[in-house]
């Protein structure tokens, strides 16, 4: 099973705590099944014979003893939390540093929101797992059958009782199980619905008081919670019943044993004291029966958790560092792309189709095309975040395969489509790429991102706070802080993806303007939507459908390349192409 | 069996300490108010149920009498009364056994009364049955009764929602509001539903149990009455430290998944800049922090049950050996020790769940205060007006709508729209363009009522708005907003979604005019594809058509398209703009964009800045007069000149 071999490797280094509590718990045990002895022979040998000096001195053992399993439990308890939390933190770690190495292709396959909870809550589920088996599994089975010695030492002839009331417990708890676990299930995913219905309502409330629609929203609402009801209902009902059974076996033993047992005592086959023992010793047993019952609840919820975080350790990453990597030879930012193609894992349409073109050494080049017609998918092959399916990505001269993937990133300074500023301060988001850049350093890229004026504006200037996302500041002031971030790194090659989409037209311009004068020899690659940001590119390339359609500059291409003339004169017009 | 959960249960949740957890316990018992009767039914169950399931241990115990009686009594000579032999006994020297028997009702040289036991013991067994029916028939109450309550407060929590201003929404965070009405929700049921119930029956049981055993004997009594205090004392003082920790762990916790999420967000990111070492060693900090605190959380919670056991067992010791002193001196029978010795057991279950069950009514009362702080918010005003008016259809000789000096602020000292005025004829195409901040969206949601106006007029064909209701206005408006919502459920129904009643043909007209037809029919469900939360399966610019589409079935007969066509692809945008033309014929729409090539037709441009119309005109008017228009249309074709 997933879960024992996860917990198998992760426990392994902390085998001796183990071992130490499985000692300590089974001591305590131990001490636990040997009081009740202790007290019928009070029972036995101090109150029946009347001997007040037995009865003070066994009390005096039995207190020490108390206090020796009180000390025993505590240090199970500590042992136990102390591997259990220990080995819930190194599972984290070793997902979290295994999903480092992953490609953006693997971290599609299971999505952020699917690796933060594998991260983080699934973990807490198997950790807790740990906890409850470390304590109970350990002390249940002894109780268990520690229980049924002592009672069988304390009356062999009763402990038939043993037979019948421990199946029927066991019989009654499983089916309680069966019938609630899948309704449990259901009922989940209830509550995900119902929060779903009202997740939506925050998101879409615009559209829903715009279109008149709260009434249809209600309804739904209505309709769900309903039904969550009924569900949460009847679970809590059979739960109703659970706990009254239960009492009902353990109390309807008691009176079995004193029944069966009193017979016994009245033939004089039994002392009297051994009874009473004989009655704490049952209800030991059942109780370890309901202690392993709900390690048995817990178990499939942890067993589940355990196989989605092992799919995440288990993922090898798809794209790794080659056996022999190839350094280039010089970092003049010259792209080529050797008939390539790509196409998504399981699709049959590529999504780029024999690509061939070179993009000039210290140039700078655009791409541009309608939505879905590549760009961004294209850009993605340089950085090898996804793989051609056939054909030769070449950066600086070297195949992106043949290089060590940390040298290749180093080379390159992107500012993603998506702007994503980290939480912290503006020059901590600033540093991401150079955690030595000096203030001046920030401030220069900022100048030439446009963005000097607002960040001075902010309260704090470089130190001002940055929300997760960046989602305190405008789109457009995002996008410039994302530009100046990927400047502060001092790459040879920079990749611009949409990135000027948020910004006003002149903001736009200025910034091209202080681009080309800001950044020295590097090379550029910008992709576009709008014709105005990349005009005056050294090299345009125009995709239309995953093929490159037309190789140029601007004047080159509004007369030669007729998707390249659509999509000007849709954006500014019969005159601009002229 | 909650009482080993209880304690790491507690802690859930237990993210917030509650502000004023006295007023908002008193309104979540208002919240009980209407289920009183079932209360009270539910509370005689379980004081009944309690009652049976207590005297259970002391019928048993008198069985036990009757057995150690028949033992005793065979032993003594026949014919022989009790008073007899104890003469015997204490003139043999023995003292001691003769105290004991004194205390017994014994009948010399007759054994066990094998008949009077099964009687005694059919009882308890009755007892026992009762006890638990009774048990179970409160459980069955209480489960309906917090069901009823749980529901009514989603129900009111859903309600609120849409009776909630725009501001609301706009002025909280989304994560906020939405963790109140789902997080806090479910921990507050899960407290209702768990807490309440056992809260009952544990303090009964406590009750139940100190009753009997004060019957029974006064002086053993004693032991538990000075055992209780201490074994309550002792939990809560572990359960108040170890919710410490707890709450430490969730809040790490929470900052953990604040950063895997940032993180994995920005993979590529983190990668390209060379940061997984050091994300890694920031995450390790917070993973031991994570550590150090669950550790401690659980090791403290989980030492209550030790602790509770060896109160018990000092408590058991305590009972054994003074009771077998007093059994000894013939001041209490040994049934009355066995049962003592069985309560003494069971007064510990419930002490450990109070303990739990603390911890968890107060992190439900911590969510249960966010709840009701959300049920406070201040509502929309009501609709003010009495009998609104009928709205009049569109005519071409009175303006679609107009603006007069309006005024309006989001911040009463952040002055924002001043005495704008606008006159809109009937049919008219209205471009509104201007930096970020200008105000556009501001006139949006003034226009459709998402916000109310604090000063002047706004007249929707010759009516005031203030005679109409804020649906009227909205049903005259179909809008292509900025954010392409959609709700989860098929395509043909987001389509429908301004208009429920429309018919499949008509789901597809709308599609193919949006230009969305060919694109939904190559879905492998077409139309029925459903669409998750995200609509995460269409690309944006997918989105973006529907929302079109949707917009165009609603057919209204003003239109608003705030920046609508920013995501789809130019070539798209073409044809869109097409069909845009077609759909504005004969009404009046606003457009609202960054593309100046998108808005050059349109009858009267108006360039907003920081509120205020600042130009308006015609295309060719603003040309001329090369002012802000012409400096921003200009800059479009900055790159051109260089």
């Amino acid at each position: 099973m997933v879960l024992l071999r996860l917990l198998g490797s992760f426990v392994r280094p902390y085998a001796r705590q183990v071992a130490l509590l499985v000692a300590l718990l089974v001591a305590q045990t131990a001490g636990n099944l040997y009081l009740p002895n202790l007290n019928g022979d009070i029972i036995n040998n101090g109150v029946v014979a009347g001997n007040l000096h037995y009865i003070l001195h066994t009390g005096e053992w039995m207190l020490v003893l108390t206090l020796v399993i009180g000390l025993f439990s505590v240090g199970g308890i500590y042992w136990a939390s102390r591997v259990a939390m220990r080995t819930g933190a190194d599972i984290r770690t070793a997902v979290f540093s295994h999903v480092q190495k992953f490609s953006t292709r693997d971290m599609n396959v299971f999505g952020t929101a699917s690796l933060i909870t594998r991260n983080t809550n699934d973990v807490q589920q198997i950790q807790i797992f740990l906890q409850m088996a470390l304590t109970m599994m350990v002390v249940a089975p002894i109780m268990c059958f520690g229980g049924i010695a002592m009672a069988l030492h304390e009356g062999a002839q009763l402990s038939t009782l043993l037979l019948v009331a421990v199946p029927v417990m066991g019989v009654f708890l499983g089916t309680v199980m069966v019938k609630v676990v899948p309704k449990f299930r259901s009922m989940q995913v209830k509550i995900d619905r119902l929060n779903e219905v009202l997740r939506e309502q925050i998101t879409g409330v615009r559209v829903i008081r715009a279109f008149v629609r709260s009434d249809f929203e209600g309804q739904r609402f209505n309709g769900a919670n309903q039904d969550l009801t009924g569900t949460a209902l009847s679970v809590n009902r059979t739960f109703a019943m659970m706990l009254p059974m239960m009492m009902i076996i353990l109390n309807l033993s008691s009176v079995a044993v004193v029944w069966f047992g009193g017979r016994l005592v009245s033939e004089g086959s039994m002392p009297i004291g051994n009874l009473t023992a004989f009655l704490t010793y049952i209800m030991q047993i059942l109780l370890s029966v309901m202690m392993a019952v709900m390690v048995a609840i817990l178990l499939p919820r942890a067993a589940a958790s355990a196989e989605r975080v092992n799919q995440v350790l288990a993922t090898s990453p798809v794209i790794t560092d080659p056996a022999t990597p190839r350094r280039p030879e010089v970092f003049n930012g010259e792209i080529i792309f050797e008939e390539v193609s790509f196409a998504y894992p399981g699709s049959e349409r590529p999504i780029l189709e024999s690509l061939d073109f070179t993009l000039a050494p210290y140039s700078t080049s655009a791409i541009i095309g309608g939505t879905g017609s590549g760009k961004t998918t294209l850009l993605n092959l340089i950085p090898r975040f996804f793989e051609a399916t056939t054909g030769h990505v070449r950066v600086n001269g070297v195949d992106v395969r043949e290089q060590n993937l940390e040298g290749l990133w180093a080379s390159l300074g992107i500012v993603p489509q998506a702007a994503y500023l980290f939480s912290g301060t503006v020059a901590t988001n600033l540093r991401f790429g150079r955690e030595d850049a000096t203030d001046d350093e920030l401030w220069a890229a900022l100048e030439i991102a446009q963005a000097t004026d607002f960040v001075r504006a902010m309260p704090g200037g470089l130190d001002a706070p940055i929300d997760q996302g960046g989602t305190n500041v405008s789109g457009g002031q995002r996008q410039r802080l994302c530009i100046a971030r990927a400047l502060v790194k001092r790459a040879d090659t920079y990749l611009f993806d949409d990135c000027f989409s948020a910004l006003d037209a002149t903001t736009d311009a200025r910034l091209r303007a202080a681009l080309k004068t800001g950044i020295g020899a590097a090379a550029v690659v910008i992709v576009a939507q709008r014709v105005s940001t990349i005009m005056d590119a050294d090299q345009i390339i125009v995709l239309d459908g995953g093929r490159v359609v037309g190789v140029g500059t601007h004047q080159q291409l509004v007369r030669g390349c007729p998707t390249y003339h659509e999509i000007v004169v849709s954006q500014l017009g019969e005159d601009a192409t002229r | 069996m909650s009482m080993a959960m209880g304690p790491m249960r507690g802690g859930v949740g237990a993210t917030a300490k509650s502000k004023d957890a006295r007023g908002t316990t008193r309104r979540l018992l208002a919240r009980l108010a209407p289920e009183r009767l079932k209360l009270v039914l539910a509370l005689t169950l379980g004081v009944a149920s309690v009652g049976f399931t207590v005297s259970g241990p002391q019928i048993l115990g008198n069985a036990t009498n009757v057995l150690f009686n028949g033992i005793v009594s065979k032993k003594l000579p026949v014919g022989t009364t009790q008073s007899q032999a104890i003469a015997h006994l204490r003139a043999t020297g023995q003292n001691q056994l003769a105290s004991m028997l004194s205390g017994m009702h014994l009948t010399p040289g007759v054994g066990v009364d094998i008949t009077r036991m099964g009687e005694i013991l059919g009882i308890a067994a009755l007892v026992y049955l009762v006890g638990s029916l009774f048990n179970y028939l409160q459980g069955f109450t209480m489960a309906g009764l917090t069901q009823r309550i749980v529901f009514t407060m989603r129900r009111d929590v859903e309600t609120k929602m849409s009776r909630l201003p725009l501001r609301y929404f706009d002025s909280h965070p989304h994560g906020d509001v939405l963790s109140r009405v789902t997080n806090d929700i479910d921990n507050l049921t899960t407290t209702i539903q768990q807490g309440l119930s056992q809260l009952i029956t544990s303090v009964l049981t406590i009750v139940g149990v100190m009753g009997m055993m004060l019957w029974i004997s006064p002086l053993l009594a004693l032991v538990s009455i000075v055992t209780i205090p201490l074994a309550l004392v002792v939990t809560m003082w572990i359960a108040k430290r170890s919710q410490r920790h707890f709450t430490d762990q969730w809040r790490s916790t929470g900052t953990l998944n604040g950063l895997v999420e940032e993180t994995h967000t920005g993979h590529e990111l983190v990668q390209v800049f060379g940061r997984s070492e050091a994300t890694v060693d920031e995450f390790n900090t917070h993973n031991t922090t994570l550590y150090a605190a669950s550790f401690k959380a659980q090791f403290l919670s989980g030492i209550i049950q030790p602790s509770m056991q060896f109160i018990s067992n000092i408590n058991y010791v305590a009972i054994a050996v003074l009771g077998g002193f007093r059994v000894a001196s013939g001041l209490l029978t040994l049934g009355a020790v066995t049962a003592f010795i069985q309560y003494s057991r069971q007064f510990t279950m419930p002490i450990t769940q109070i303990a739990s069950q603390m911890n968890m009514l107060q992190s439900g009362i911590a969510s249960a205060e966010r709840v009701f702080e959300f049920l406070d918010a201040d509502e929309e005003d009501p609709d003010i007006v009495a009998e609104p008016l009928a709205l009049t259809p569109p005519r071409d000789d009175v303006p679609s709508v107009s603006l007069r000096h309006v005024n309006f602020r989001y911040e009463a000292e952040e002055p924002l729209i001043e005495d704008f005025s606008l006159e809109v004829p009937t049919g008219a195409t209205i471009a509104i363009v201007g930096p970020t901040g200008a105000g556009k969206t501001t006139v949006v949601n003034l226009l459709v009522r998402f916000y109310e106006i604090d000063s002047g007029h706004i007249v929707l064909n010759g009516v005031d708005y203030r005679d109409l209701t804020r649906d009227q206005v909205r049903r005259t408006y179909g809008m292509v907003l900025q954010d392409t919502w959609m709700f989860s459920g098929s395509i043909r129904d987001n389509i429908r979604y301004g208009r429920p009643d429309a018919s499949d043909e008509e789901v597809v007209a709308a599609a193919s005019e949006a230009r969305a037809d060919s694109f939904v029919r190559t879905l492998p469900e077409g139309y029925d594809t459903i669409l998750d939360e995200d609509a995460s399966n269409l690309s944006a610019g997918q989105k973006q058509l529907l929302t079109i589409a949707r917009a165009f079935l609603a057919d209204q007969s003003i239109l608003i398209l705030d920046e609508a066509t920013s995501n789809v692809d130019t070539r798209t945008e073409v044809l869109i703009q097409e069909a845009m033309a077609g759909l504005r014929h004969g009404r009046t729409s606003f457009v609202i964009a960054h593309r100046l090539s998108t808005i050059r037709d349109a009858d009267t441009i108006i360039v907003m800045d920081k509120g205020r119309i600042v130009e308006q005109g015609s295309h060719d008017n603003l040309m001329q007069s090369q002012g802000v228009y012409f400096s921003l249309y200009n800059s479009q074709f900055a790159g051109v000149s260089t």
